[in-house]
């Protein structure tokens, strides 16, 4: 057996090799990002170079990328709070009031997910139109927050079914009426599982491509849409778009970085406890 | 100040009866212990009590008045839990007047009656902590203080000492004690411990799969146990029993053979018994006494040293286990035969559907 | 007794609380599925509208009979198959590593799980221009500087690079999943085993593996979902080609609705999307119905 305080450098370095590994593609992006347009096409490949911020100045200055960004904020927030809203009441009952029916409901609200996106993609796309719902911002936080809904309302679930039910009973031999109870007790009580709920869901409503690609083009188009555009630019802007896609994916990468830990619990469906 | 009575009330989970139709009437500032084995109905029953529990059939009555309808907060009731149950993002403060402020009583007054009820249960230091930073014995008085605020009519408690250790229980057996001297309001204490009911109940309801085994004085059912159930449950360490068969009996004594094969001789009970029957002798350790010419005869298998006094726990010829209490100086070692005599006006007879026989006069009947 | 939930006579506002998020979802089910399996049914081109007709089984027939529907199938599985394998054993991998006690570990964690958190449009977009463009890309630089010549990833291998970008963003999802899995066996379990003289193999054999085959399940099914009805990285990467080389059920779909405007062909593909993946989701409910046995 190992001595207690012997570091073993061997596996570090396999590791850290592992981990440079799988996050290198980004960091070369990072990398191209502060590169001038001709060293990032250069061969053999430039590890050295003058770092510029002038990518990113160009893509913060034209007016359509922040656009896209404006979008994608207000997707992905409007969804989280749309689904929240939705999710806390019905999650709050089956965690604390479950009757027979409760599996059932939940395993269906999960088979709703499960229905694939594309099966549906015609009638949601003739019945957007025909509602005025196309490339609409509204339109997109409609569908997003359908689709997260089923997670959320599982996260929520398992997080609020750690709450001892004798807390609630205690608050309510104090006189809390249920809904003070929701406010006064159980939502400070899950605070930090609330915010890795939204957080995840803000994690995919900000990634979801398949809806905004089908269902906007310019009005209300998100970064998925905005990257999705530069699918072959052969060798020209490619500083650009690795500094517009660094801006589009930073933010999510340190939500999901903070978040990760609390995640899992929502995301394993109670296979990890 | 409160009398509870329930009448004939029955619980039922799905098609499970769990309570079959208890009645009792709790005395305004009494203190009452239910108590009994785990799944026998007592937290159930407290919970129905409470409000957080429907009553399936019957009556719950609150000071003369039907409470069933009644939402939990509004039947003037506090509840200790036995995980104190505090809300761990609330102070302790915070936590106390949580029920004053959801009925609006202004903050001036609730943080004058926290303060009173801090300085009672000696916590004042401790108000602005939150609950992770407490003992064991802290959280459990401010589940307490938090139950105070509220100067309920009476209080629940659900095993409240149960998440404590050994010296902190007995600390708190007294603390509570006095609380309810000083307090003089109806208690209603639930327990699988039978040493706390004993120790701070005014009387007790022993309760076994949903029934009221017996109701009375610690030393009522200490010394006069009603049932098999009570009389095993009971003190501790726990009564002898010995299989019987009814040889003789006259309007005096009752001679019966023991599965040992020897017989001993007991004052009659009242009842009638014939020859033949089978019975259950129950003696406690402390009505046993050594003597060479004994009529209990087995081998010590082990030995219990408690300074005061010792117990011997011995194996009799048929494999009957006895406990026998002697001297703490005893010279006794496991392995060593020896013979007990019982005093025989202090044992105990059970016919074979559990039910104590009683003798003429209970309160002539030493101890 | 005390773990019970209580408190009935509440009861009544159970079903208010329920009811916006089962009816939102569903409207969002039962509407568009019932329009999908009604336009199906249908003679429906967006370019001829007013020109509906009852079409029956043709619209099926024709998918069906069409070998473009069986090479998206094919590829699908492939896809399917092949990305579960390479994330379920790389992500046990990368656990087993990061299981362990070295300097660096919560560095290294953040580091291999970032691809989750990366849009699919970009990571497509990294990897097709950065990593494997032919020209200038790094990876062609790499093979010519060794000698190999250079590699046509898209052209030559579209269904592998796929895999390969795929495996990339849902390895660390694996790692998310089993890594907490791993470290919540109880460590007096592993202490007992290598008192009992179990190597590591033996380690991993019967105490870990077994331990791990719940959250793997979960693991499995939920990329499942994802990978059935995979879009973005085949709309940048490679629009489907070339031909129908690296063509899907859904991108199929999405090109005989949004492209070809044929909307009576498209619905069909979509029922045979949700047949093909309601067989997954029987699966699915099983596994995870049996972590919710304590609500029984």
């Amino acid at each position: 057996m190992r001595r207690i305080g012997q570091v073993r450098w061997e596996l570090a370095i396999v590791v850290w090799a592992v981990a440079l590994g799988m996050f290198f593609p980004i960091l070369w992006m990072l990398l191209c990002s502060f590169k001038t347009e001709i060293a990032a096409v250069a061969t053999p490949p430039a590890l050295f170079f003058h770092p510029t911020l002038e990518n990113y100045h160009a893509v913060l200055e034209r007016a359509d990328y922040l656009a896209f960004a404006r979008n994608s904020v207000l997707v992905s927030l409007g969804s989280t709070l749309l689904a929240l809203a939705l999710a806390i009441p019905a999650a709050y009952s089956m965690a604390f009031f479950p009757t027979r029916r409760t599996r059932d409901i939940l395993l269906w609200m999960l088979s709703t997910r499960m229905l694939p996106a594309v099966g549906v993609l015609v009638p949601i796309y003739l019945l957007w139109r025909d509602l005025g719902l196309l490339d609409t911002v509204f339109g997109l936080i409609l569908i997003d927050s359908i689709s997260v809904l089923p997670i959320v309302v599982w996260m929520l679930f398992s997080f609020f079914r750690e709450v001892p039910a004798v807390i609630l009973e205690a608050s309510r031999m104090d006189g809390a009426t249920q809904i003070e109870e929701l406010v006064h007790v159980l939502l400070p009580l899950c605070t930090p599982g609330i915010a890795a709920t939204a957080l995840l869901s803000i994690i995919l409503c900000w990634n979801e491509a398949f809806w905004s690609l089908n269902l906007t083009t310019v009005k209300a188009a998100t970064l998925t849409t905005f990257t999705a555009s530069f699918s072959s630019p052969e060798g020209l802007f490619w500083a650009k778009l690795s500094a517009a896609s660094t801006l589009s994916i930073a933010p999510i990468l340190i939500f999901g970085w903070m978040s990760q830990r609390q995640m899992v619990r929502g995301l394993s469906f109670g296979a990890v406890k | 100040m409160a009398t509870v009575e329930l009448r004939n009330v029955r619980k039922q989970f799905g098609t499970h009866e769990v309570i079959h139709g208890i009645d009792l009437l709790i005395q305004d500032r009494e203190f009452i212990a239910f108590v009994g084995p785990s799944g026998c109905g007592k937290s159930t029953l407290l919970r129905m009590i409470a409000g957080l529990e429907q009553v399936t059939e019957g009556e719950v009555l609150i000071d003369g008045s039907p409470a069933q309808d009644v939402p939990p907060a509004k039947r003037g009731l506090a509840m200790v839990f036995q995980s104190y149950a505090l809300y761990p993002h609330m102070t302790v403060a915070e936590n106390m007047s949580f029920s004053l402020r959801l009925s609006g009583t202004p903050k001036a007054e609730r943080e004058q009656k926290v303060r009173t009820v801090a300085r009672i249960l000696e916590m004042e230091p401790l108000l602005e902590r939150r609950p992770s930073q407490l003992s064991g014995g802290q959280l459990q008085r401010v589940a307490i203080g938090r139950a105070m605020v509220r100067q309920p009519k009476a209080f629940l408690l659900d095993e409240p000492l149960s998440n404590l250790d050994a010296a902190l229980q007995g600390q708190m057996r007294l603390e509570l004690a006095r609380l309810h001297r000083e307090l003089n309001t109806t208690m209603i204490y639930v327990t699988h411990d039978q040493l706390e009911a004993m120790t701070m109940a005014d009387r007790i309801v022993v309760l076994n799969q949903g029934n009221v085994e017996q109701l009375g004085s610690p030393l009522e059912l200490y010394q006069h146990p009603a049932t098999f159930f009570v009389a095993g449950f009971i003190g501790a360490p726990k009564m002898n029993f010995l299989d019987a068969e009814v040889k003789t009996v006259d309007a005096q004594h009752l001679t019966l053979m023991l599965t040992s094969g020897t017989s001993i001789t007991v004052p009659a009970p009242l009842q009638k018994l014939n020859a033949n029957e089978k019975i259950k002798l129950g003696i406690r350790a402390e009505h046993l006494a050594l003597e060479p010419e004994g009529e209990l005869r087995g081998e010590i298998e082990a030995l219990e040293h408690l300074g005061p006094r010792a117990y011997l726990h011995t194996r009799l010829a048929d494999g009957t286990r006895l406990v026998a209490q002697t001297d703490g100086d005893t010279q006794a070692r496991p392995g060593d035969h020896v013979a007990f005599r019982a005093r025989s006006e202090a044992t105990h007879l059970f016919n074979s559907s559990g039910r104590a026989l009683t003798r003429s006069d209970p309160q002539a009947e030493p101890c | 007794m005390t773990g019970e939930v209580a408190s009935k006579p509440t009861r009544h506002l159970h079903r208010p609380l329920l009811a916006p998020s089962v009816g939102a979802l569903f409207l969002w089910m039962a509407v568009p599925l019932a329009m999908t399996l009604w336009f199906s049914a249908e003679h429906y081109n967006l370019l001829r509208p007013g020109k509906t007709a009852f079409a029956g089984w043709e619209n099926y027939r024709d998918l069906l009979t069409h070998r473009a529907l069986w090479i998206a199938m094919g590829n699908t599985l492939f896809l399917v198959g092949l990305v579960l394998a390479i994330t379920l054993i790389f992500g046990t991998l990368f656990s087993l590593l990061l299981n362990q006690d070295f300097p660096g570990r919560n560095v290294c964690r953040l580091l291999i799980i970032a691809p989750f958190f990366v849009m699919p449009t970009v990571s497509a977009l990294i990897w097709k221009n950065m990593l494997m463009n032919p020209v200038f890309g790094l990876f062609a630089w790499i093979t010519r500087s060794l000698g190999f010549g250079t590699i046509e990833f898209f052209s030559r291998m579209p269904m592998l690079s796929i895999v390969l970008i795929v495996g990339w963003e849902w390895t660390p999802f694996a790692v998310l999943i089993l890594l907490p899995a791993l470290h919540s066996l109880n460590p007096e379990q592993i202490e007992a085993a290598r008192l009992d003289g179990g190597g590591p193999i033996a380690l991993f054999r019967y105490i870990q593996l077994p331990h791990l085959l719940r959250p793997m399940a979960v693991v499995a099914m939920i990329e499942m979902i994802f990978f059935l009805s995979l879009f973005a990285e085949i709309y940048v990467a490679t629009g489907g080609g070339p031909g129908l080389a690296s063509t899907n059920l859904a991108y199929l779909i999405f090109r005989d609705a949004l492209l070809g405007f044929d909307v009576g062909r498209a619905s069909a593909g979509g029922v045979i999307a949700i047949i093909l993946a309601n067989i997954v989701c029987f699966f699915l409910m099983r596994v995870v119905g049996r972590n919710l046995e304590d609500l029984r």
